[in-house]
C-alpha cells in the first residue's frame, strides 16, 4: 500500500484498522473513560440506596450485581484501559521510538480488552450480570445459577488476553526500542514503570487465565476442582485469584507513580529526587507485590505461621513506598512549584495515598484483620489506595499530557475547580467508610438497619459520592469547552522528556530523525547544555510505517461470538466463533505485508522545509 | 542498508579465521561434555527408579534436582543462553523463576490439611 493510499481511508475505517500506537491509545482513553464513566454511575445507585437505613431503591440482587460490575468494571475496563492508553501513547515517545515493537499486536490487545468489556456489559440485558463480587470466590460463583458467572469468566478472560498481549509488547518495546543514548538507566520513571508493570502483567496474568479456565470447566463443562464433595477445595480458587489479584493492584498503582513522578518533576523545575532509588523501589515493590498475596486470606484460616509470614511481608512494602514518598517530597523541596491542575493532583495524592497506605499496614496486622476483614474498614482502604492512587494518577496525567494528545490543553480554572470537588467529594466518600467498618458495618451489604451509628456516616458518604460524580461531569465538560485552546508548541509545560521535543499535533511517525539522548531527562539536557532541541541519532530519511488491518477487530470478534456459544451451550455458535479466529490467524500468518514508506520529502515539507 | 538484505540462511561460503575455529572448537568441547554428563544424569535417574534399593523418597525429589540441572544445561549449553545478547532473556527467566518457586511452593504448604 502506497502512502497516499493509506491516507485517503475514511475516518471510521482508519480507527477501525489503526496498528498506530498513538491511534490505539487514543482508543484506549476513549474505551476506558466510557467503562469509567459506567463503574461510576453504578457505584453512585449503590451509594443511593445505601444513603438511608432500610432504603427501597435496588432490590438486593441488583445492589449485589451493581456492586460486582463497579469493580470488575473500574479494575478491568477502567483503571487498566485508562492506564494502558496513557503508556501507549507516550511511553514509545519517551524513548525516542517511531511505533511499539508490534503494532498489529497492540491493536490486537485493545480490541480483545474492548470485546471483553462490551461481553461482560452484555450480561446486564441477559438475564442478569455476575453477582458474586468481582472476587467470584466459589463456590458463591460456581454454584450461582444464571449466566450472569458466565460472562464474567470468559469475558474477563478474553479482556485478559488482551493485557496480557499489551504487557508483552511494552516489554519488547522498552527493551529493544530505545533511542541512541536512552539507557535503562536514563529512562523516564514514567517508562520504568510501565516497564515492571509489564512484567508483573507478564507474570500475574496466567494465575488469573488459569483460576478463570477452572472455573470455566466448573462452570459450562461439569469439572469439580471446586466441589467438596467429590474432593474439590474451594480455597485454591482465592489462592489463583489473589496470586494475580495482589500484582494487580501493582499494576495500577505503578504506572500512576510514574505518573507522579514526571510530573513532580516537571513542575517543580527540579531533576527527580534519588532517581535510581525511584528505580529501585518500583523494582522491590513489584517483586514484593508477588509475596503478599495470601493477606487477603487471613480469616481462612491458613495458621499463625502463615499468617505472620504473610503480614510481614507485606509491612514490607511500605519500605519502598516510603522510600518513593519522600523522594518525591524532596524532588518539591527548594523547587519553583508551579500549581497546575496536572501538579494539584500529584500534590493531593501524597497525603490521600498515604492514609490508605497507613490503613493498608492496619490490616497486614494479621490479627487485627480478623476485626476488619469483610468491613467497610476494607472498602475506604482500597479506595484510598485506588482512587488516591490510580484515579488521582489517571486525571494528572490526563491533564499532563492532554496537549500532546490532543493538541489542545485542558481549561486549568475549570481543572482546579474539578480538582477540589473530586478530592473533596472523595474524602467525604471514604473517610467515614473508615469508621464505618470499624464499628462493624459489613461490606457487600444491599442494606442496613437503622439507629445502630450507621446512618450518618452512611449519608455523609452518599453525599461526598454525588461530588465526585459531579466533578466528573465537570471534567467531561473541560473537555468539550477547551477545545479552542489550540496549542501549537508542542511543549506548553517547559517539560524535560522526550515527548515534549515533537510538534503538536504529533506527526504520525513520531520523530522525523531519531533522537540522540545525552543524559536523564534528555530534553531540559539539551535546554541546558544544548541548543534547546534534541540532535538527531540518524539522517534524515524514509521512514517504513506498517500497515493497518483489520484483522485484530475480526479475530477479537471471533471470539466475542464464540463465548456465546460457550456460556450457551451452542457449540456450533462456539465452533463458528472459533473458526473465525483461526481463520483471521492464518490470514494474518500467510499474507505479506511489508507496510509502506513516508518519502523524505513528506517528512521534509512537515517540518517546514527546514 | 541494502547489503544487510542477504538471506540468513545461507551456507557461509569461505575459510572461518583462526579464532573462530578455536570459537567453535571450544563449542564442540562443551556440547560434548555436556551431552555426556546429561546422558549419564538421565541413566542415574532410571537407575533410582529400576533399582529396589533405592527408596521412592529419595527418587522423587532426586529426579527432580536432576532434572532441573538437565533444564538449566539445556537452556545454556544447547539453547545458547550464555551467549552475548541474551541478557534480557536470562533476565526474564530468572525473575519468572524466582517468583515462581516461593509461590508455588507456599502454594502448595497452604493448600493441604496441615494449618502453618
Amino acid at each position: 500500500m502506497s502512502h497516499a493510499k493509506a491516507q485517503s481511508k475514511s475516518v471510521l475505517w482508519d480507527w477501525l484498522t489503526t496498528v498506530d500506537h498513538k491511534k490505539v491509545g487514543i482508543l484506549y482513553l476513549a474505551a476506558g473513560a466510557f467503562f469509567f464513566a459506567l463503574g461510576g454511575l453504578e457505584a453512585i445507585l449503590m451509594r443511593i440506596q445505601l444513603m438511608f437505613p432500610e432504603f427501597t431503591f435496588l432490590p438486593a440482587q441488583t445492589f449485589n450485581e451493581l456492586l460486582t460490575m463497579h469493580g470488575t468494571t473500574m479494575i478491568f475496563l477502567a483503571a487498566m484501559p485508562l492506564l494502558f492508553g496513557l503508556m501507549n501513547y507516550i511511553v514509545p515517545l519517551q524513548i525516542g521510538a517511531r511505533d511499539v515493537a508490534f503494532p498489529f499486536l497492540n491493536a490486537l490487545g485493545f480490541w480483545l480488552f474492548l470485546f471483553g468489556g462490551i461481553l461482560l456489559n452484555v450480561s446486564w440485558f441477559a438475564g442478569g450480570a455476575p453477582d458474586a463480587g468481582w472476587t467470584a470466590y466459589v463456590p458463591l460463583s460456581s454454584e450461582s445459577p444464571g449466566t450472569g458467572i458466565d460472562y464474567y469468566v470468559l469475558g474477563l478472560q478474553i479482556s485478559g488476553a488482551g493485557t496480557l498481549i499489551g504487557g508483552i509488547n511494552f516489554l519488547v518495546t522498552i527493551i529493544n526500542m530505545r533511542a541512541p543514548g536512552m539507557s535503562m538507566m536514563r529512562m523516564p520513571l514514567f517508562t520504568w514503570s510501565t516497564f515492571v508493570a509489564s512484567m508483573l502483567i507478564l507474570f500475574a496474568f496466567p494465575a488469573l487465565t488459569i483460576g478463570l479456565l477452572l472455573l470455566m470447566l466448573e462452570r459450562i463443562f461439569g469439572a469439580t476442582y471446586f466441589a467438596v464433595d467429590f474432593g474439590g477445595n474451594v480455597i485454591i480458587w482465592q489462592h489463583l485469584f489473589w496470586i494475580f489479584g495482589h500484582p494487580e493492584v501493582y499494576i495500577l498503582v505503578l504506572p500512576a507513580f510514574g505518573i507522579f513522578s514526571e510530573i513532580i518533576s516537571t513542575f517543580s523545575k527540579k531533576r527527580l529526587f534519588g532517581y535510581s532509588a525511584m528505580v529501585f523501589a518500583t523494582l522491590i515493590i513489584g517483586f514484593l507485590g508477588f509475596m503478599v498475596w495470601a493477606h487477603h486470606m487471613f480469616t481462612v484460616g491458613m495458621g499463625p505461621v502463615a499468617n505472620s509470614i504473610f503480614a510481614v511481608a507485606t509491612m514490607a512494602i511500605a519500605v519502598p513506598t516510603g522510600i518513593k514518598i519522600f523522594n518525591w517530597l524532596l524532588t518539591l523541596w527548594g523547587g519553583r512549584i508551579q500549581f497546575t491542575t496536572a501538579n494539584l493532583f500529584a500534590l493531593g495524592f501524597i497525603p490521600s495515598f498515604v492514609m490508605g497506605g497507613v490503613t493498608g499496614v492496619m490490616l497486614a496486622t494479621s490479627a487485627a484483620n480478623y476485626q476488619f476483614h469483610d468491613t467497610y474498614f476494607v472498602v475506604a482502604h482500597f479506595h484510598y489506595v485506588i482512587i488516591g492512587g490510580v484515579v488521582l494518577g489517571l486525571f494528572a496525567g490526563a491533564f499532563y499530557w492532554w496537549p500532546r494528545i490532543f493538541g489542545y490543553k485542558l481549561n486549568e480554572t475549570l481543572g482546579k475547580i474539578f480538582f477540589w470537588m473530586f478530592l473533596f467529594g472523595f474524602h467525604l466518600t471514604f473517610f467515614v467508610q473508615h469508621f464505618l467498618g470499624l464499628i462493624g458495618m459489613p461490606r457487600r451489604v444491599a442494606s442496613f438497619l437503622g439507629g445502630q451509628g450507621l446512618d450518618e456516616m452512611n449519608l455523609i458518604s452518599t453525599i461526598g459520592a454525588f461530588f465526585m460524580g459531579v466533578a466528573f461531569i465537570l471534567f467531561v465538560v473541560n473537555i468539550f469547552v477547551s477545545m479552542k485552546n489550540k496549542e501549537t508548541t508542542g511543549d506548553p509545560w517547559d517539560g524535560r522528556t522526550l515527548e515534549w521535543t515533537i510538534p503538536s499535533p504529533t506527526p504520525e511517525y513520531n520523530f522525523a530523525q531519531t533522537p540522540l539522548v545525552r543524559d536523564v531527562d534528555a530534553l531540559w539536557y539539551e535546554k541546558y547544555e544544548g541548543d534547546g532541541k534534541m540532535k538527531a541519532a540518524e539522517p534524515l530519511g524514509d521512514i517504513h510505517m506498517p500497515n493497518g488491518s483489520f484483522l485484530p477487530f475480526i479475530i477479537s470478534l471471533g471470539l466475542f461470538i464464540a463465548s456465546f456459544g460457550f456460556i450457551y451451550h451452542l457449540w456450533a455458535l462456539a465452533i463458528a466463533g472459533m473458526v473465525v479466529v483461526f481463520g483471521a490467524m492464518f490470514v494474518r500468518s500467510v499474507k505479506e505485508d511489508h507496510g509502506y514508506h513516508i518519502p523524505k520529502e513528506d517528512i521534509l515539507n512537515a517540518k517546514g522545509g527546514k | 542498508m541494502a547489503d544487510h538484505g542477504m538471506d540468513p540462511t545461507a551456507p557461509l561460503k569461505g575459510e572461518p579465521t583462526k579464532k573462530v575455529k578455536r570459537k567453535l572448537a571450544r563449542e564442540t568441547r562443551t556440547q560434548v561434555i555436556s551431552f555426556v554428563l546429561m546422558i549419564f544424569l538421565t541413566s542415574l535417574a532410571f537407575i533410582s527408579i529400576a533399582s529396589d534399593a533405592i527408596p521412592a523418597s529419595f527418587a522423587m525429589p532426586f529426579i527432580l534436582l536432576l532434572a532441573t540441572i538437565q533444564v538449566v544445561l539445556q537452556l545454556y549449553v544447547f539453547m545458547h543462553l550464555n551467549e552475548r545478547g541474551n541478557g534480557w532473556a536470562n533476565v526474564m527467566i530468572w525473575s519468572a523463576v524466582i517468583i515462581a518457586i516461593p509461590t508455588v511452593a507456599s502454594l502448595m504448604l497452604l493448600l493441604g490439611i496441615v494449618k502453618w
